[in-house]
């Protein structure tokens, strides 16, 4: 009885999914008259060249951790996710409305209580799908796409309506004050003496989602709770005669799935804008799918993904820069990715399978 | 009519061999079956008898090996080439969809033309004929969900007669009947016979290969053992070959001797979600140091109980443990509750309920049991060492092989399954032990062991409640025995004041001690 | 609110409820042989660039329509290799389909038009033309019955045609004819089809072509029947409306034909009036965007009682052992 060693299932496979992935993505690129070549050369040197990219290149990561992680665990209780865009949205509403409510001394008091407020917006976005689905037999699938949708035009109310200075034309809040402002890596790296890009983005949301890693991979493995998240998703049926009950887990994953999703605001809404505007999700609540799904649930595996992501984004970015290439193409080879080592998993797996078993049998 | 004795038999299968992956499901297998003959085949759970039958039907493909057809070398690739050689099967698990008519579904895939009228006109006159001609009645336009099994399992039937099947293949096809139905199918196949047509009847109960098989063949892990005439052989004879060495078919064990009432059940009933009734107001006691067995056909409000007594179904009436009243409806009617108040459960399907396949045997093991502060650090965080620990020791004491923690459960074979389950519940030292169908899908060997485990739980002075559909099993095990039909309990009865054929009357819901 | 208001908006129902009905029938051919599509978004999109594109180059919509069929049914192709072939997850592959057609939109529209995503206008023989019906013009003086027939009934591109008549059309092949008996089992019960001696991948493969083809048709008429050429991201959600539609109707024609309707008819609500006032309160614009939505998830379980998905939905077929 051979089967396939670990190794091929957690490293050989994602990294064959993910050549062929950007294979095709190749091929379109060379398709629009483009040399691939170059692109990657523009990506690459874009996004790792110097501090400037990389922190571009972080900053996209720390968004996409929260999203995968948000997915990810979801995908433990069985439960397909796809509301983390919206989910999002709403937390960075939270992490604002903490923002601008009092005028923060001092960033160490702001930050954990924006945490705070992202986090339970998101939970609560993502509150009612749950509780459909666990009580009313609703697809948490359909529930969580209307709710991308409403949460936008939710947001889109209330930055036009309600929270718009008077004055200004953007829907868009007022700045955060300096209080609020969180250390972006030039000034955490200063005192250190090294000499981090000024304008780069990313920020010490970085270390929040490395935190964050850590405390999913505890909570999956480590406690009663992750244990009975993992049973559930494995068999309700099962779960049900151990006495762990389908409708608190349900939502128990599902609040803090959101809550992961609501996070990510603390990154986007509080690093880098300082203010909330319209889309500022800019579609990472859906990476997060690509995300989890490369990473196989597991934390080190959405961290190797988001980061693949970041410089997916932060290289698509110069590319549209610098080779007027658009970029969608970001969103294509996002798709790419989720085809290859989500929905087409099989055709590169099953001969993989039986190549070992041949191997295997050869060796006996 | 009658027999045409032609020198070539109705099928013949020369060196089948079949792999799944690593497993070898079906090695160099060769049999002849003679035309207008029944044919046996039995063989434990998984020797690979349904994987034959399903080549046979072109279900699965084989890797090697051939395929003759009255003397024809036939290639079956594909369930259509098997029904235009003439063969139907009734598989084990009904393939019959659910919210069609019963002529929708005897018409699906025999259709005449594109439209449907003509063809279900058609239908239904033939299949008039048919259920006269075979005593195979059942109403054309009722909706299969709305079917007793046994109804079913005719129209299964008459599927592969509308398609005018000359061979016929049934697949444990007794599983679900009471014996009064199962006695009425071989009725329906005797007179098959007659018509000239050749069945394979694949089983794992030796009462029907005697009963209505002209030969029969045993299968041992993916190979045929042997292949007789049946009245050259004996249920002994067959029972050793099945399994390779002799068997002792009972169960040792002394006299029970039954204490204080652990379990009281009065007035029980429950209703499904689909708001039918399966448990129609049913009185038990099961005393400490007794093994009450429920026997009875699948089906009949068994499942049901478990459930209800399990924490994981709702009902109404009363159950007492320990002279406790037990909740049946609110917030402490889940396993949690019921594993604290000192009921175990080995439940019915290890499969969908008793195992998380994909978790290792160690995490099994904490399954039910993941508040138990042993296994658990603080509020918070669980102690896998520790769980790691009680598995390691678990897996010597019930001899589970291998005595890996760390492999998931899915690797080990059904008796092993079933120990590391039982190795669970029994070890928590339960007053009340429910086991639902201990033995389904375990090979012989692990079968004493298990029942064993059971007996001697009982004569630590524990109460058990036993629930099978194997009759044997019962008979064996319990000290007493209360038959279940269609929600209730059609009466109790002590295993040495009574037989199989008593028990089956009542199994099909007659009691002629009432009557 | 006089008549004719009303007659024009439910004229602006009638043609935005066209693409949802398209789509939902779609998958409703897909899900009814168990095969769920979230993707219903992407291939409309795919097939509204596509033909839009076509449609500019050649001047001819028909061209157009065929080259939105064409790309439309690639995408479903993908979905069938991903879900049937290979027995990927079925959720899974509508999401990533989504995700390629909006990018590849963009990406190609781009390299082919370099008008940021869109593609030209469409003028002439490149859009589809509103047909009028036999003596529209001549009963359009009669009250009510002449202003509805000349309003509501007459004056929409053939394509709105197309849809009404596929209703009845879907209807008849689902409960008339073999094909449909083969499609309603399969969705139910692959087992028993398959025993049947009938092809399940064949079967899902035909389904998911004709749910490709419907697509493709709704995709064509939003980018060169409603409007004038194609911009990004065009569909804006109507592929998941469709599919909320299709929950409501419990995967029954007729059912899905008043859903749509219904959808429409908010739509076409929403962009009349931008700000209702009902009893002092102002709904914001915002609000009529996001009702279907709301409705969706709202009445879904509340009022219409559970929908229940044909049971083999979502799972590839796998012969058990």
């Amino acid at each position: 009885m051979k089967k396939m060693p670990k190794w091929a299932d957690v490293l050989l496979i994602p990294a064959i999914n993910l050549s062929l992935a950007f294979l095709i993505s190749g091929l379109v690129i060379w398709a629009i008259g483009k040399d691939p070549w170059v692109a990657i050369k523009t990506m690459v040197q874009g996004s790792f060249g110097d501090s400037r990219g990389l922190g571009y290149t972080l900053y996209y990561t720390t968004n996409f951790i929260f999203t995968g992680l948000a997915v990810a665990v979801a995908s433990h209780a069985r439960l397909f996710n796809i509301g983390g865009e919206g989910q999002a949205t709403v937390g960075g509403l939270g992490v604002a409305l903490v923002c601008l409510a009092v005028p923060w001394p001092h960033w160490t008091l702001a930050l954990p209580a924006a945490i705070l407020g992202g986090a339970l917006f998101g939970a609560a976005w993502a509150a009612i799908p749950a509780y459909l689905q666990a009580k009313r037999g609703s697809h948490i699938v359909i529930t969580t796409i209307m709710f991308n949708f409403i949460a936008a035009a939710l947001l889109g109310y209330l930055l036009v309506n309600v929270l718009k200075e008077p004055g200004n034309m953007a829907a868009e809040t007022r700045s955060f004050p300096p209080g609020a402002h969180l250390p972006t890596f030039h000034e955490m790296l200063a005192p250190f003496g090294i000499d981090f890009n000024k304008n780069a983005p990313a920020n010490i949301s970085f270390l929040v989602a490395l935190l964050c890693l850590i405390g999913f991979y505890v909570l999956i493995w480590k406690t009663r709770l992750g244990y009975a998240i993992r049973a559930f998703g494995q068999s309700e049926s099962a779960a049900v005669y151990a006495g762990i009950s389908p409708v608190k887990i349900t939502i128990i994953a599902m609040l803090i799935s959101g809550g992961l999703a609501g996070l990510m605001a603390i990154n986007n809404v509080m690093g880098e804008a300082e203010r909330l505007i319209l889309n500022s999700v800019e579609g990472a609540g859906f990476i997060g799918i690509a995300v989890a799904l490369m990473g196989r649930n597991h934390p080190v595996g959405v961290f190797l993904a988001a980061l693949l992501f970041g410089f997916l984004y932060q290289g698509g970015a110069e590319l549209a820069l610098w080779e007027s290439i658009p970029r969608e193409l970001i969103v294509v080879i996002q798709g790419l990715v989720i085809l290859l080592t989500g929905a087409l998993d099989n055709m590169v797996r099953a001969p993989l399978e039986k190549l070992f078993l041949s191997f295997g049998k050869g060796e006996a | 009519m009658g027999r045409q004795e032609t020198a070539a038999p109705a099928i013949e299968l020369r060196g089948i061999s079949k792999a799944f992956g690593p497993v070898q499901a079906n090695k160099d297998i060769s049999i002849k079956v003679a035309k207008g003959t029944i044919h046996g085949i039995i063989g434990e759970n998984g020797a690979g008898k349904s994987t034959l039958m399903s080549i046979l039907y072109g279900f699965y493909k084989a890797d090697s090996g051939e395929i003759l057809i009255n003397g024809i070398p036939t290639a079956i690739p594909d369930s259509q080439a098997a029904i235009s050689a003439g063969i139907g099967m009734v598989f084990q698990h009904f393939k019959l969809v659910e919210n069609f008519t019963v002529l929708e579904n005897i018409v699906l895939g025999a259709e005449d033309g594109s439209l449907l009228k003509p063809s279900l006109a058609k239908a239904r006159k033939l299949l008039k004929q048919l259920s006269e001609e075979y005593e195979l009645r059942v109403d054309p336009d009722a909706r299969i969900e709305n079917l007793s099994v046994g109804h079913q399992q005719r129209v299964e039937i008459l599927k592969a007669l509308y398609r005018k099947a000359d061979i016929l293949i049934l697949d444990e096809p007794t599983g679900v009947l009471t014996p009064d139905e199962a006695d009425h199918l071989f009725r329906i196949l005797k007179g098959l016979k007659d018509e000239g047509k050749t069945i394979i009847l694949i089983t794992h109960k030796l009462r029907e290969i005697m009963e209505v098989t002209d030969t029969v063949s045993v299968m041992r892990r993916g190979e045929m053992t042997a292949t007789v005439k049946t009245s050259e052989t004996s249920p002994e004879d067959l029972a050793e070959r099945m399994v390779g060495r002799k068997v002792l078919l009972r169960v040792d064990k002394k006299p029970a001797n039954p204490g204080r009432n652990v379990l009281e059940i009065k007035n029980l009933r429950v209703v499904d979600d689909k708001g039918v009734e399966r448990v129609k107001g049913i009185d038990l006691t099961v005393r400490a140091g007794e093994i009450v067995g429920i026997a009875g056909v699948a089906g009949n409000g068994q499942s049901e109980l478990l459930e209800v007594l399990g924490g994981y179904a709702k009902a109404t009436g009363s159950v007492k443990l320990n002279g406790v009243e037990l909740d049946l409806t609110g917030k402490h009617s889940d396993g949690k509750s019921r594993r604290e108040k000192g009921i175990a459960h080995v439940p019915e399907d290890r499969h969908s309920e008793g195992l998380i396949l994909d978790f290792q045997a160690w995490e099994n093991v904490a399954f039910g049991y993941q508040d138990d502060p042993r296994y658990n650090r603080n509020a918070i965080l669980m102690d896998n060492a520790a769980i790691l620990k009680d598995t390691q020791e678990k897996m010597e004491r019930f001899d589970v092989r291998p005595p890996n923690p760390r492999l998931a459960a899915k690797s080990f074979s059904g008796g092993n399954q079933q120990k590391i389950v039982l190795a669970r519940e029994i070890e928590r030292n339960p007053d009340l032990l429910l086991v639902g169908q201990p033995t389904r899908g375990v090979d012989i060997g692990a079968i004493e062991f298990i029942h064993q485990q059971i007996v001697a739980l009982r004569d630590q002075g524990k109460a058990i409640l036993l629930v099978s559909v194997e009759l044997e099993e019962i008979l064996g095990l319990a000290d007493r025995i209360a038959v279940m039909f269609d929600g209730h309990i059609m009466g109790e009865r002590l295993p040495h004041q009574t037989n199989e054929k008593e028990l089956g009357l009542l199994m099909a819901g007659v009691n002629e001690g009432a009557a | 609110m006089d008549f004719l208001t009303i007659i024009q908006i439910l004229d602006s129902t009638v043609r935005l409820a066209t693409p949802l009905l398209l789509a939902c029938l779609a998958g409703l051919f897909s899900e009814r042989s168990g095969v769920f599509d979230i993707g219903l978004e992407g291939k409309m999109l795919a097939a509204a660039f596509l033909s839009a594109a076509v449609a500019a180059v050649t001047g001819n919509a028909w061209l157009g329509l065929c080259a939105g069929i064409f790309a439309s049914v690639l995408m479903a192709l993908l979905h069938g290799l991903a879900s049937i072939t290979f027995r990927g997850d079925q959720l899974i592959s509508g999401v990533a389909i989504n995700f390629l057609a909006a990018g590849l939109t963009v990406v190609i529209g781009q390299s082919w038009f370099a008008l940021g995503g869109r593609t030209p206008s469409l003028i002439g023989g490149g859009r589809f033309p509103d047909i009028t019906l036999p003596f529209a013009d001549a009963l359009a003086e009669v009250p009510v019955i002449g202003q509805i027939y000349s309003e509501l009934i007459s004056g929409h591109s053939i394509l709105v045609y197309v849809a009404m008549a596929a209703v009845p059309l879907t209807w008849w092949v689902l409960y008339r004819t073999r094909f449909g008996l083969r499609l309603r089992a399969v969705g139910e019960n692959p087992g028993a089809v398959d025993t049947a001696g009938i092809s399940v991948v064949r079967l899902r493969y035909t389904a998911v072509i004709i749910c490709g083809v419907l697509c493709g048709i709704a995709g064509s008429y939003l980018s060169t029947g409603l409007a004038a050429g194609f911009v990004k991201d065009m569909t804006a959600g109507r592929g998941f409306i469709a599919l909320a539609a299709l929950i409501f109707a419990k995967w029954r024609p007729w059912q899905a034909l008043g859903a749509c309707l219904l959808f429409g008819l908010l739509e076409a609500i929403g962009n009349r009036y931008q700000n209702i006032d009902i009893l002092g309160a102002t709904l914001p614009v915002q609000f009529m965007q996001a009702l279907p939505y709301m409705l969706t998830v709202v009445i879904l379980p509340g009022f219409v009682g559970k929908a229940i998905p044909p049971r083999a939905g979502g799972e590839a077929y796998v012969k058990e052992r």
